[in-house]
């Protein structure tokens, strides 16, 4: 929303996302799916498209297939098939691409989309089908007259998955893939990482624009090569205003001139033109005679229902609802990565102090474990230990100040620290005497006669003097005060001494 | 079927064909397409399309990988190859 509003026009956006399943073999035949591998060193007779092979398919690519349908509210097809995709080229040797074209396993469903905190996402983008297929290999193009073809990837498990064009900008675009990738690992499908293309995304996009006349679209451009988050938002954002210079000079709109494939180029940080596309009907689908059909019935979809478990956008709402977290605040545990929800729980389900368990573990937590590189499942401090901590500072036996520096003490200690001990040796015992706070505060005002005057002139606000007296009287107690206490006595002395 | 549909089929098909070639197959795949055509005669009214000659369904293999092929082996039959890979004439995207 943000920045985009100003714009003459409105971006429409839909994705086209490639996922490849995490499944141990390929989706017809027995090779493993490693990545990184030598090339050709997963090549085996049925993805090599040798004479007298026949695909058999993979029980549990089909059964990752379903489940993220399911958990995207698509309908499921009682009844789909395969079908073959016909092209010469040398990514596939067979010649053809064993796809689903008009009977896919799935339809419909949707992904709601999360919002951020500048007023993006927050939507619900539709989608048009969940499809099943093979994926390619993978050709080097080496210099000179030659390619080189890998087909290590060839016969891997990909789900296609089609959005409606019903993503607006390019920040809801990246919110949109983000949610997806967070789904999907939730659900144990795929691991979408897109920088080894187990996640990859094209993406359609034109605008709507408001003229005189009436309102008008530019013609449709399929962005492809996007191999990260911010390339998606980046190429979006490139081919509108690409496409706005192009209709102010031409006035070419999506009835003038046919959809268009583009190419991303991250160096450059443009779109280029790439070769024609065959058409739709040149792929010449026909059904696959090799392999069976399939038919879900009800009770498949149950057992695999009750499989899934809370996927992330069911999570941020008991966040919300059971521990009285704001929306962002949910978002940012849950967006973070199972991992990161998952310590959330452990120690939310031992204190009481949910606000500051969830503060904490966005500030402290995340940081320090970004800083030293490694994921919150390996997080030094146990959450049984940080729920503790947490709730000592709740019941005021510690101030939050004490509570962080012995959290930072128990991270040095790398999960060998004692709590019991480290608040022991280092005196972090919130001091709640009004005596020793009393003096502190006299002898605060007896060396800051200057804060005493500016509050009686009114030369600076209020709050401002007394926020200073009140540091100067914490690092006084060694920061161990009772910030309530210091401020309740700080206003009590000050309105009688008629400040 | 005309020479022109001829032409796009044979051009899908990487066949190449010379005009001869193109006007007989015109009229061989017409002739084809007309016998096919008497299908259509059939009244077919509350039959399901047929997607599939087997009458079976949900055939599905255990999720297991076993051995790839060795790659010299892989590569063996490759017209062209490299030390790792299949060569084919430069394409670019």
């Amino acid at each position: 929303m943000s920045s985009e509003t100003a714009k003459p026009y409105t971006m429409v956006v839909g994705l086209e996302v490639h996922v490849q399943l995490q499944t141990e073999s390929k989706m017809f035949s027995w090779t493993g799916t490693e990545f990184g591998l030598p090339p050709n060193t997963l090549c085996d007779p049925v993805n090599l498209g040798l004479p007298g092979t026949l695909p058999v398919m993979n029980g549990k690519a089909f059964e990752l297939a379903l489940k993220t349908a399911i958990a995207c509210g698509c309908t499921i097809s009682k009844y789909t098939k395969w079908d073959r995709k016909n092209y010469f080229y040398p990514d596939l040797p067979k010649n053809y691409q064993i796809s689903q074209y008009d009977l896919p396993f799935s339809l419909g469903g949707s992904l709601p989309i999360p919002a951020d905190n500048e007023g993006n996402g927050g939507k619900t983008v539709r989608l048009t089908r969940i499809h099943l297929e093979e994926d390619t290999g993978k050709m080097v193009h080496t210099s000179g007259q030659e390619s080189e073809v890998d087909l290590n990837r060839a016969g891997t498990p990909l789900l296609e998955i089609v959005s409606e064009p019903d993503i607006r900008s390019s920040v809801d675009a990246r919110l949109c893939l983000e949610e997806l990738r967070l789904t999907l690992r939730y659900l144990g499908v795929s691991d979408c990482e897109m920088q080894e293309g187990s996640l990859r995304c094209d993406a359609n996009v034109n605008l709507h624009i408001d003229t005189p006349a009436g309102k008008i679209a530019t013609p449709i451009v399929e962005i492809k090569n996007l191999n990260s988050f911010r390339s998606v938002e980046r190429a979006l954002n490139y081919e509108a205003e690409r496409q706005y210079a192009k209709w102010k000079e031409d006035g070419l709109t999506i009835k003038d001139a046919p959809k268009e494939t583009r190419g991303w180029s991250d160096p450059d940080g443009v779109t280029k033109l790439q070769r024609e596309k065959e058409t739709a009907a040149d792929y010449r689908y026909f059904p696959e005679p090799d392999l069976l059909p399939v038919v879900v019935d009800d009770a498949w979809v149950a057992r695999l229902k009750a499989e899934i478990g809370e996927l992330p956008r069911e999570r941020r709402e008991r966040f919300e609802k059971a521990f009285g977290l704001s929306e962002y605040d949910a978002n940012v545990l849950v967006e973070q990565g199972k991992d990161v929800a998952d310590y959330f729980d452990a120690v939310v389900a031992r204190t009481d102090q949910y606000k500051t368990a969830s503060n904490w573990i966005q500030q402290d937590v995340l940081r320090t474990a970004n800083a030293k590189g490694i994921r919150v499942a390996d997080f030094p401090v146990a959450p049984e230990t940080l729920a503790d901590l947490i709730s000592r500072v709740g019941r005021g036996e510690l101030n939050t100040q004490q509570g962080r520096e012995v959290l930072g003490k128990l991270i040095e200690a790398d999960g060998t620290g004692d709590l019991e001990a480290i608040i022991e040796a280092g005196g972090y015992k919130m001091v709640s005497d009004e005596g020793p706070i009393r003096e502190a505060i006299e002898a605060a005002l007896a060396a800051n006669p200057k804060a005493m005057e500016d509050l009686k002139t009114g030369k600076k606000k209020p709050d401002a003097i007394k926020g200073f007296l009140r540091g100067q009287v914490m690092k006084a107690t060694g920061g161990k005060a009772n910030p309530n206490l210091v401020g309740q006595l700080l206003d009590a002395m000050l309105s009688e001494l008629g400040g | 079927m005309t020479k022109d549909e001829v032409a796009k089929v044979a051009l899908l098909a990487r066949l190449r064909l010379n005009d001869d070639d193109k006007g007989r197959y015109a009229q061989q795949l017409t002739s084809i397409l007309d016998f096919i055509a008497q299908l259509g005669e059939l009244d077919t009214e509350g039959v399901e399309p047929l997607a599939h000659g087997v009458d079976r369904t949900n055939v599905f293999r255990e999720d297991k990988a076993r051995p790839a092929l060795d790659r010299e082996d892989a590569l063996a039959n490759a017209p062209r190859r490299s030390a790792e890979g299949f060569l084919v004439p430069a394409v670019l995207d």
